[in-house]
């Protein structure tokens, strides 16, 4: 350890890591700080991704690949299923094993990685963040930083502290619950989503298959779903009602913040990635790709930053992020909200109308273009993200 | 000892034992009320305002109203 860093990151989480990876492969110091014991452990993912999204930062590797996907089924209320075929499109990863190795592409990179670190406040001198407060094993303590990055998490304390709005309005935080079953017989090369109002009302309710008959099973709901029922008696529920003989290998809640990304993701001496930047995307609620990219683009600018010493240079990161794929989202953030409160009856509906068309073009830009076809405002947003 | 309930309103608990330690509630929470460890959780006193966004987003039911107070 050194005393003192050009770079603190704080969580090592996808964004994290790609953040601590990027600054240090600019030649600068750079140390990683973990509340948990472990990286990678433990997940609060449906752990799908698609192919691109992984490797435009890590070769495809078997050992966290659980499945390959093909398909997609979409599921509505009365039974009927949409299937949507794509051509190699993504994966379900096995996340502690994937994110340990984000984690060492950052370690081979030169930056150091502290676990077990939790930090619990940030240093600042002049309106200018320079370092952060953390509790290691029990003893409070200090470290200095030119930079600190933010990539704790959808529960993000850091940009608060720094004076950036970061807390999340309760009906944008899409509230999950989760468990990993064996037994689970479906076709281990599609990802399973089931709408409607017994499932999960405003939001999706998942089965993605893990091979060997292993499936990630969860769902989130919206916190103004939440106030009524929570998202754990919508899986206990699913579970009883499917798959109630299924021995559960692990079971867990989180939380994804499905909205557009934050205002201000930068400020003097600080930047924000991932979740705690609002980076998910918010029609899927997938957050491991744009996270990863999140993260990437504020390392490269921290560590240019330092390297010219001209640390004001982080503030471009907030229009570079809006530029790659931060406007994206707000196309996103339209569509979804075009789609939040669909009655089981349209969700029937468009399933029936979607397989009307012929098998060969069936495409996500085909089904959600089904499903807004009576709002054409929305159509434009479809064709801007969708290849139809 | 028990903190009392402020004007009246209702008192937020949260149940350490059942929790996943997920996080919902300190995003949600407004007033940056909620302390979250690897396995710790406890919410500041002086800074909660008893407006229950942490219980409505809680995904596994483990925070909760306490009309009577709650034991520290």
């Amino acid at each position: 350890m050194k005393i003192e860093y050009d770079i603190i990151v704080v969580g090592a989480g996808p964004a994290g890591s790609m953040a601590a990876r990027f600054a240090a492969e600019k030649g600068v110091s750079v140390l990683m700080l973990e509340k948990d014991r472990d990286v990678g452990y433990p997940v609060r993912c449906g752990e799908a991704i698609s192919k691109a999204g992984v490797e435009e930062f890590i070769s495809s590797d078997e050992k966290w690949i659980t499945a390959h996907i093909n398909k997609f089924s979409l599921n509505s209320p009365d039974g009927s299923e949409a299937v949507v075929e794509f051509n190699d499109a993504g994966y379900v990863l096995e996340r502690r094993i994937f994110d340990y190795e984000l984690a060492k592409t950052a370690a081979n990179a030169g930056a150091e990685i502290l676990t077990r670190a939790y930090v619990n406040g940030l240093l600042i001198e002049n309106d200018k963040v320079c370092g952060v407060k953390y509790e290691y094993r029990g003893e409070q303590k200090e470290l200095k930083a030119k930079i600190v990055i933010g990539a704790d998490g959808v529960e993000s304390r850091i940009g608060r502290w720094a004076g950036l709005k970061t807390h999340i309005h309760f009906k944008d935080m899409e509230c999950c619950a989760q468990v990993t079953a064996s037994n689970i017989k479906i076709d281990s090369d599609t990802l399973y989503f089931y709408f409607g109002q017994q499932y999960a009302p405003g939001g999706y309710f998942w089965v993605f298959p893990k091979g060997k008959n292993i499936a990630n099973i969860g769902l989130g709901v919206s916190g103004m779903v939440g106030k009524k029922r929570s998202a754990l008696s919508y899986l206990n529920n699913f579970m009883d009602n499917n798959y109630p003989a299924a021995p559960v290998l692990t079971s867990i809640a989180g939380g994804v913040p499905s909205t557009v990304t934050l205002k201000k993701i930068s400020s003097p001496g600080i930047m924000l990635v991932g979740d705690a930047a609002r980076q998910v995307n918010p029609l899927s609620g997938g957050g491991i790709a744009s996270g990863m990219i999140g993260g990437s683009i504020a390392g490269r600018i921290a560590g240019e930053a330092v390297k010219m010493n001209k640390l004001d240079h982080i503030l471009t990161y907030d229009k570079a992020w809006h530029e790659r794929l931060g406007k994206r989202h707000e196309t996103f953030e339209r569509i979804k909200n075009g789609i939040y409160n669909f009655s089981d009856e349209k969700f029937n509906k468009i399933s029936h109308s979607f397989n009307k068309i012929p098998k060969d073009k069936r495409t996500l830009g085909r089904l959600f273009t089904t499903a807004l076809i009576n709002q054409p405002s929305l159509l434009v947003d479809i064709a801007k993200v969708f290849v139809i | 000892m028990f903190r009392q309930a402020k004007n009246g309103k209702l008192m937020i608990e949260i149940l350490p034992d059942k929790c996943d330690f997920c996080g919902c509630c300190v995003g949600v929470c407004p007033e940056d009320a909620i302390e979250l460890k690897e396995a710790e959780i406890f919410i500041i006193d002086k800074r909660c305002t008893n407006c229950a966004k942490c219980v409505w987003s809680c995904p596994i039911e483990v925070i909760r109203f306490n009309k009577e107070g709650v034991s520290l």
